[in-house]
């Protein structure tokens, strides 16, 4: 039975890939591949049909198939495409088998129904997976890379260490910060560690929770930390929700933090220029005498 | 803008996804800046909450316009094992997980309304409200 199924569908290809073609330009219409290029989308689907074709002739090769997603995958045609586009192909064999037999009971029906579901699904279920395999490999790489820029420690002087925080902060990432806070500090022999949050969206009580545990941890090893970058707004949902950071000091600046820094190991920033003008002053008064 | 939008709280992310969903509604309400971070802080505090000691739940948002006044009210349900006393979660300095302690407490001061429900193995209900001036 299944292959007379295929005999028909193979002998007939033009027409049920013209039906297609029409079907799915139906589909077209007012959803996600509305902007995309009409030769384009011609194109793309002269070679999605092509492939479905070559799948259904000989059941078990798949290279054809693996280029074509990836194709597809490269270019970020959406997925609901491949389902949509089987869905209707699907639908219009079926319709065109049923007007080319002559006795149709429900046997035959189910029978039919069976053959053309065993040539989709091996392709639905390969290109499914394609997808969703370079997403999750995509996932796997942006965290990567989300975990290299989660704590960096910056030393910028000697014994004077910058941890400057970007972001959200979650139970992973606080211990990653803790741990590189201390870490750097033994390591480049800090005094003091600035950290700063200028770019942390929302201070909560949890992530205040650990910002003054490392901090006391930091403490314990003999360093101070400061904590710069509080913003007005953050300030004031610091003291609503009542959380105590008296333990240690905090600067609404990274600049005011490293001044501070620069006092506690007994430094400062001087002025060149400064010099420069005082005397010119001092002439300039001589001058006007 | 007046129907309730909801997000369902089970991983730690979610927390993030709550927060940016209602601060981005309390902008778009009128909230100022100082407003708008107190409402995501609150959000936080609660959504940490579902996820922490309820595993599940769900946080929604609503607009609420009076003849007088507008504000964002925020509803927290979930089905997690309960409080016990709840006059004791409402005192600063009260955690169970070793936290801070300033969470509930510290919703009811970045809110003007509060009213927290709970029940012995049914789960827990918040509901606080924010009202632009």
């Amino acid at each position: 039975m299944d292959g007379k199924f295929k005999e028909i569908v193979l002998n007939n290809s033009e027409t049920i890939v013209d039906k297609w073609m029409n079907e799915i330009d139906f589909v077209k219409d007012g959803n996600y591949t509305k902007n995309i290029p009409e030769e384009l989308f011609e194109s793309t689907n002269r070679e999605f049909v092509n492939v479905i074709f070559t799948s259904i002739k000989n059941q078990g090769t798949r290279n054809h198939l693996e280029t074509f997603s990836e194709k597809l995958i490269n270019l970020g045609w959406p997925l609901s495409y491949i389902t949509d586009g089987l869905q209707v192909f699907r639908r219009v064999t079926i319709d065109f088998i049923l007007s080319q037999s002559e006795k149709v009971d429900s046997d035959y029906t189910s029978k039919l129904l069976k053959s053309v579901d065993f040539w989709i699904e091996p392709i639905i279920r390969q290109l499914v997976n394609e997808y969703s395999g370079s997403w999750e490999n995509i996932v796997s790489l942006q965290r990567v890379a989300l975990q290299e820029l989660s704590a960096p420690l910056i030393p910028v002087m000697e014994n004077i260490t910058i941890m400057p925080l970007i972001g959200t902060i979650d139970t992973e990432r606080a211990k990653l910060i803790m741990e590189n806070l201390l870490d750097g500090v033994i390591k480049h022999n800090s005094e003091v560690v600035l950290i700063d949050i200028t770019g942390v969206p929302v201070v909560d009580t949890m992530v205040a929770h650990h910002i003054i545990q490392a901090a006391e941890a930091v403490r314990l090893v003999g360093a101070t930390c400061i904590l710069v970058g509080i913003r007005p707004e953050i300030a004031q949902t610091i003291v609503n929700l009542g959380i105590d950071l008296d333990r240690f000091p905090t600067k609404s600046s990274l600049r005011k933090g490293f001044g501070t820094a620069l006092e506690i190991t007994n430094r400062k920033i001087v002025d060149i220029d400064s010099k420069v003008e005082s005397m010119e002053n001092i002439l300039d008064s001589l001058n006007k005498e | 803008m007046n129907h309730q939008s909801c997000v369902t709280i089970q991983r730690e992310w979610d927390i993030v996804a709550a927060r940016q969903l209602g601060r981005d509604i309390a902008r778009k309400t009128g909230f100022g800046t100082v407003d708008q971070a107190r409402i995501a802080t609150a959000i936080s505090e609660i959504a940490r909450n579902i996820y922490l000691y309820a595993r599940d739940g769900k946080v929604c948002f609503d607009v609420i316009e009076n003849m007088d006044q507008k504000g964002m009210s925020i509803l927290a349900t979930d089905s997690g094992p309960g409080i016990d006393d709840v006059g004791q979660v409402m005192e600063d300095g009260f955690s169970t997980s070793g936290g801070l302690g300033a969470g509930l407490p510290g919703v009811k001061r970045l809110m003007d309304e509060f009213d927290i429900k709970s029940e012995i193995g049914k789960g827990t209900e918040i509901k606080a409200i924010k009202w632009v001036r």
